[in-house]
């Protein structure tokens, strides 16, 4: 029972953003996942980066309201993991066997399926800041990112007053939403 | 006119940001209803804040992980296995193929890993959109935990010290002892083989064809018994587009059969060395003889497309003769007389009863590196 308690109050800490659950996460969790992408061919970095996907996808979904964890955060971070990284072998066409299944795994299809939505919809929202080009990438940056208020990047960015920023802000805002919904699918 | 563009979006924003007063966001609403333009910059404005939201707050999970992630290795909580080195990169891949190849055995026996290494990648067989269908030292690794207790209990004639580089699958061409297989299964210095029954020899390297991506082997081991007459032949001439194929494998520790059709007279990439068949192959498969239906080898199974499925390759029968000949010819190892045998006993019988005959003379092929 206390484990569980346990457990849910990391999962609260990491929706959060707070550091210290997202430190426990790392330290409970991070070896045994990279010692299984070691042993499969992938390197310390493969290891490093596929475990931050499953804690991605961990963190957005302890953030969804109705979100229940239906097994320990260990399985569920281990079967993310070993997911990916079969995904990536497929990909890369580095396929090997696979009988080596030592931990305890759960059905985690539809999650992948769901982070690899997000995923998609990052890739084009962080494609079309990068083709947006400075000040106007920093500038919303600031305000959505960083959330700052219009005072502060006039301050940041030289504007005379706030007004100007917002000025700047706004053809600046118009040009991204144009590159982002150019790409992306509004029927998804 | 512009200026009220901004005051319209600045209106959207308050109005989604929940900033309104109790009246303004009645007129707001009002206007919305009224004006279908207004409404479809709304809606398509909450869209574009749900996407943004969703992106900053993936912005900085990432960046805090990353953090995290820095933090508890620079604390040495975490490892990344670079740590005590100054070359980071160069030992990383060190690290990786030394699991995957043993490159770690010697120093010469690295260098000359590395060469051979070299040599295979750059071989036009060996593209990343294929993958040879021998199997990595990790995997024969992982099989031998999977049964740990059984290979412990009969003891293997793998020399101690040795590291099991890779395996594959090999056929007899000679009852003598001969086999044959795929260059790129016999990665290491020496071989054992394995047939059906769980019986293991000692095999010695006789010779290493790359170009063709062609081996022999012969059984060097007291314990062999010759069979008697091979039961296939080996097809001299081409095949035909469309022949029903099927090969037996080791892909596993135990013989595996499977059954396609040959799908093109040219490998991949239009290569004249191989053909195309649709067949399903795994790692392991890789040296195993392609019959067709009369039982007759008309291939070495040796490549699959890494990026289609069921898509397999396999060196001709006809290259068989062309590198013993070759062989002959250079001297340069001796082959005693090798004959093949062309003419197939397996005509016409059922599948079952071609495979029961068969299976004895196909052999799991471990390479060790000493």
């Amino acid at each position: 029972m206390r484990g569980d308690t346990n457990e849910q109050a990391l999962l609260k800490g990491l929706a959060s953003n707070d550091s210290r659950a997202i430190e426990a996460l790392y330290k409970d969790h991070f070896g045994m996942v990279q010692s299984y992408i070691l042993q499969n061919n992938g390197s310390y970095d493969d290891a490093r980066d596929i475990f931050q996907e499953a804690m991605i996808a961990l963190y957005e979904k302890a953030q969804s309201d109705n979100f229940v964890l239906t097994c320990q955060i260990k399985t569920y971070v281990y079967s993310i993991c070993r997911r990916l990284w079969l995904k990536r072998l497929q990909q890369q066409g580095r396929f090997s066997q696979s009988v080596e299944n030592l931990e305890e795994t759960v059905g985690v299809e539809e999650e992948i399926e769901d982070h690899e939505k997000r995923n998609a919809a990052f890739a084009i929202m962080d494609r079309a800041l990068g083709s947006l080009g400075e000040p106007c990438k920093s500038l919303l940056e600031g305000y959505y990112i960083q959330q700052k208020d219009m005072q502060q990047l006039a301050a940041m960015f030289g504007y005379t007053n706030a007004d100007n920023a917002k000025n700047q802000k706004y053809k600046c805002l118009m040009r991204l939403k144009k590159l982002f919904f150019s790409q992306y699918n509004i029927g998804e | 006119m512009q200026m009220d563009d901004i005051l319209l979006q600045e209106a959207i924003e308050r109005y989604l940001n929940n900033e309104m007063s109790e009246q303004e966001r009645a007129y707001f609403e009002g206007l919305r209803t009224s004006t279908p333009e207004i409404d479809q910059l709304v809606v398509e404005h909450a869209m574009f804040q749900h996407e943004m939201d969703f992106y900053a707050s993936r912005r900085r999970i990432k960046s805090q992980l990353h953090d995290t992630y820095n933090n508890l290795l620079q604390q040495g909580i975490l490892q990344d296995g670079a740590e005590k080195s100054t070359g980071g990169r160069i030992v990383q891949l060190f690290h990786r193929y030394k699991r995957v190849t043993g490159i770690a055995a010697a120093v010469g026996g690295a260098i000359a890993l590395v060469i051979s290494g070299l040599v295979v990648y750059f071989s036009p067989v060996n593209n990343n959109q294929l993958v040879q269908l021998s199997k990595d030292i990790e995997v024969i690794k992982r099989n031998q935990q999977y049964q740990g207790k059984l290979l412990n209990e009969v003891k293997s004639k793998i020399p101690e010290n040795a590291r099991l580089i890779s395996g594959g699958t090999g056929f007899l061409i000679d009852t003598r002892g001969y086999l044959l297989t795929n260059a790129h299964v016999l990665k290491g210095t020496g071989a054992v083989v394995i047939n059906e029954k769980g019986e293991e020899f000692n095999a010695a390297i006789l010779h290493i064809d790359q170009q063709r991506d062609l081996a022999i082997l012969k059984i060097d081991d007291p314990e062999y018994e010759p069979l008697r007459s091979l039961p296939y032949g080996i097809r001299k001439g081409k095949s035909d587009l469309g022949e029903e194929i099927f090969t037996l494998g080791y892909p596993r520790n135990d013989i595996v059969y499977g059954e396609g059709y040959l799908s093109s007279r040219s490998g991949f990439n239009s290569d004249t060395l191989t053909y195309q068949l649709q067949i399903s192959a795994n790692p392991g498969n890789s040296g195993g003889p392609v019959f067709n239906r009369q039982g007759e080898i008309i291939g070495v199974l040796s490549t699959r497309q890494a990026q289609a499925e069921g898509v397999a390759f396999a060196v001709k029968s006809g290259f068989i003769y062309s590198m013993l000949a070759d062989v002959k010819k250079a001297g340069t190892a001796d082959l005693d007389n090798i004959k093949i045998n062309n003419r197939s006993t397996l005509r016409g019988l059922d599948r079952k009863d071609q495979i029961t005959r068969i299976e004895n003379f196909v052999f799991f092929v471990k390479a060790y590196q000493k």
